[in-house]
């Protein structure tokens, strides 16, 4: 199909269809809202609970905030939920294609991360601001029970490290 | 996909019903400026509702609007956009195959649906509306308008045609209006790439994929059917320095190492003896170049047998300045002349080159030219820095020119990913911020961007038109099996802007 073709028809489509509300399918999510809980109407068998850890986060201003950490979940999709508030943290939403979602580990809880970071998770830390040997992306740790009680440093931003 | 959007739609809609009552002109706030308390204490109220305007509605406008709203909870910004559509190079720039990056339009989408926020495309500030009208109606004007115009080579030939900015490459299929009738001619068989950053890999990407994984993404159509066509089987990304000062980073380039029917060529000679210094470079520039290094002398078995299939190439070629575009006897592009360079001095990142006697000729019909971006000076009276071509500012505090301010590329150059014009921009906002804060700003009357708006509301395309032509390029996208359409045509944006 052409592209005049194509324009024609999406003209057309626009001006004869009363197109009240936009529509929000164009976009693919919406982070903050997306804490809004999933209704189950019928359900005979109670959804699995998952297990939570503590999960600490020392933040840019140098305060701290513990927040519940359910296993299974990466630490991006932890810190949005929780509403831990970083200034553009996360801002690709997990597709491995910015390095917003840097953290930093103290060593000796870095090493016991079960996965190590791919080619690709290094490609992009490669950019991020203050990046440290024991520094990977929050989207692609995921929480597992051993982590209890665990401390992460949230870097600070591009700023900070031009002072 | 859309599962998690579903869920949320009931929060959304009230947001955007909320968005479309508060109109700028709208009832609540013509209440406000005509009720009597209001004219009594205007000082007070108006000192309590600054009003921001932001040049350009791109990355770092809406980082920037981000960052202001959040600060202040009493604060307006009014976003002046020269298109009809919102987010700039991150629906202009960022390649139609890295749909991951264009996630940043969710947040960008949400700070415009804040009530205090309002978009006015279609306006171009230094046309339809004056730098000094907006300083003089609002608190503070911020301008982050990118880098419009591109650096030329100034060499012979370069008027050719198919002789191409790469930046309007990227403009051309990435559907930006500007750019759609770019003549480009991929009937040939090689296409040079001038420049070594991350815009040079793009182009050089976009040539090479083939058009079945192309035409899944949001490129435009008119490009696509050209790519089609093409007949260019080799790739030559050409920089004047060497394999530790390129500017591309290493995602980009393992992309073009993993590219489908595509092999890699590097020379080893030109990656010689990094292997010895590789261990003492910082670490982004240490895996960059290792790739590198790999890629030209030890690829793996399986992607050597990979690339030993492919049927089209690209070659990452160092130490060339071209000097001329050649011609055919057709008055063509026939290929380009270099001058061979050599490095010189101690610091690895920062040597220098310097031309030898050597000259040599590459063979090609089509050359992007994507050696940088500039900044264009939006006011003969801004302070401006020609040779950067960026404005001049200290801290985002446009030099002798209180209440103004500067950021992203129009501010800082056009370097870098997204990361470093959000941070810039939320730096800006904290500026700002703080201006307000300490009063060094004061409030203007709110009467004056209530005259401005008026002024051009009914050229400007709002936020919610915005949102009808999101819709209606998205359901263009689905009869073709793409996420989106892209509207190319500013009329064409309009007349849906403009339906009911």
């Amino acid at each position: 199909m052409n592209s005049q073709r194509l324009l024609s028809i999406l003209v057309s489509r626009t001006l004869t269809q009363r197109t009240p509300a936009p529509s929000i399918q164009s976009w693919s999510r919406l982070r903050a809202t997306s804490v809004v809980q999933e209704k189950r109407f019928c359900s005979s068998v109670p959804k699995p609970q998952k297990q939570l850890v503590n999960v600490t986060f020392l933040l840019r201003d140098g305060k701290k905030q513990q927040v519940k950490a359910k296993v299974g979940d990466n630490l991006l999709d932890i810190i949005i939920e929780n509403n831990v508030d970083i200034d553009g943290f996360g801002a690709c939403e997990g597709t491995l294609a910015c390095s917003t979602c840097h953290l930093i580990f103290k060593p000796e809880d870095f090493n016991k991360l079960p996965d190590k970071p791919t080619d690709e998770e290094l490609d992009m830390l490669d950019l991020a601001f203050g990046l440290t040997e024991t520094s990977r992306l929050g989207c692609q740790v995921i929480v597992t029970k051993d982590m209890d009680g665990l401390e992460i440093t949230v870097p600070k931003g591009v700023s900070d490290a031009r002072k | 996909m859309f599962g998690g959007v579903k869920r949320q739609s009931g929060s959304l809609i009230k947001t955007l019903n909320h968005f479309l009552c508060d109109q700028p002109n709208g009832s609540i706030l013509q209440r406000l400026v005509s009720s009597p308390r209001t004219r009594s204490t205007s000082r007070t109220f108006s000192q309590a509702k600054p009003h921001v305007a932001l040049v350009g509605g791109g990355p770092a406008g809406y980082y920037a609007a981000q960052q202001l709203l959040k600060g202040n909870p009493h604060i307006v910004v009014d976003i002046y956009e020269k298109l009809p559509v919102p987010f700039g190079l991150v629906r202009f720039g960022v390649a139609p195959d890295h749909p991951e990056v264009k996630n940043v339009i969710n947040s960008f989408t949400q700070t415009a649906l804040n009530e205090r926020c309002h978009f006015f495309g279609n306006i171009e500030v230094g046309k339809d509306i004056s730098l000094k009208s907006l300083r003089d109606s609002y608190t503070a004007v911020v301008l982050c308008y990118g880098a419009a115009d591109d650096k030329m080579l100034g060499i012979p030939g370069e008027n050719l045609s198919n002789v191409l900015s790469a930046r309007s490459f990227v403009g051309w299929y990435n559907g930006n209006p500007d750019d759609k009738n770019l003549p480009v001619d991929l009937d040939c068989e090689s296409a040079v790439v001038l420049g070594h950053g991350n815009v040079a890999v793009d182009v050089a990407r976009i040539l090479l994929t083939p058009t079945n994984i192309l035409e899944k993404t949001d490129i435009t159509e008119h490009s696509l059917e050209i790519l089609r066509k093409s007949r260019i089987q080799k790739v030559y990304i050409v920089g004047r320095r060497g394999p530790l000062q390129v500017a591309f980073t290493i995602k980009e380039l393992r992309e073009m190492i993993n590219l489908s029917n595509t092999r890699t060529i590097i020379q080893p000679s030109d990656v010689e003896g990094l292997d010895k210094i590789i261990q003492d470079i910082p670490r982004p520039r240490r895996r960059l170049t290792e790739l590198m290094f790999k890629s030209a002398v030890a690829p793996s078995p399986e992607m050597a047998q990979l690339w030993a299939q492919a049927s089209r190439e690209w070659r990452l070629v160092f130490l060339r300045s071209p000097v001329e575009i050649c011609q055919t006897a057709g008055g063509k592009v026939g290929g380009v002349k270099f001058i061979v360079n050599k490095l010189q001095g101690d610091n690895l990142e920062t040597q220098k080159a310097v031309p030898t006697d050597s000259v040599e000729t590459i063979n090609c019909g089509l050359v992007l030219r994507s050696i940088g971006y500039r900044s264009l000076p939006l006011d003969n009276t801004l302070p401006f820095d020609e040779n950067k071509g960026v404005i001049q500012h200290q801290q985002s505090r446009v030099h002798n020119n209180k209440g103004l301010y500067c950021t992203g590329w129009s501010a800082n150059g056009p370097v870098g990913v997204i990361l470093g014009t959000m941070s810039d921009a939320f730096e800006t906002g904290k500026v700002v911020l703080e201006d307000i804060e300490n009063g060094t700003l004061l409030c203007k009357e709110r009467s004056k961007r209530e005259n401005l708006v008026a002024q051009i509301k009914d050229k400007a395309v709002t936020f919610s038109d915005w949102l009808k032509i999101d819709q209606a390029e998205c359901a263009a996208g689905e009869l073709v099996g793409k996420p989106r359409e892209k509207l190319i045509d500013v009329q064409q944006m309009l007349s849906i802007a403009r339906s009911s």
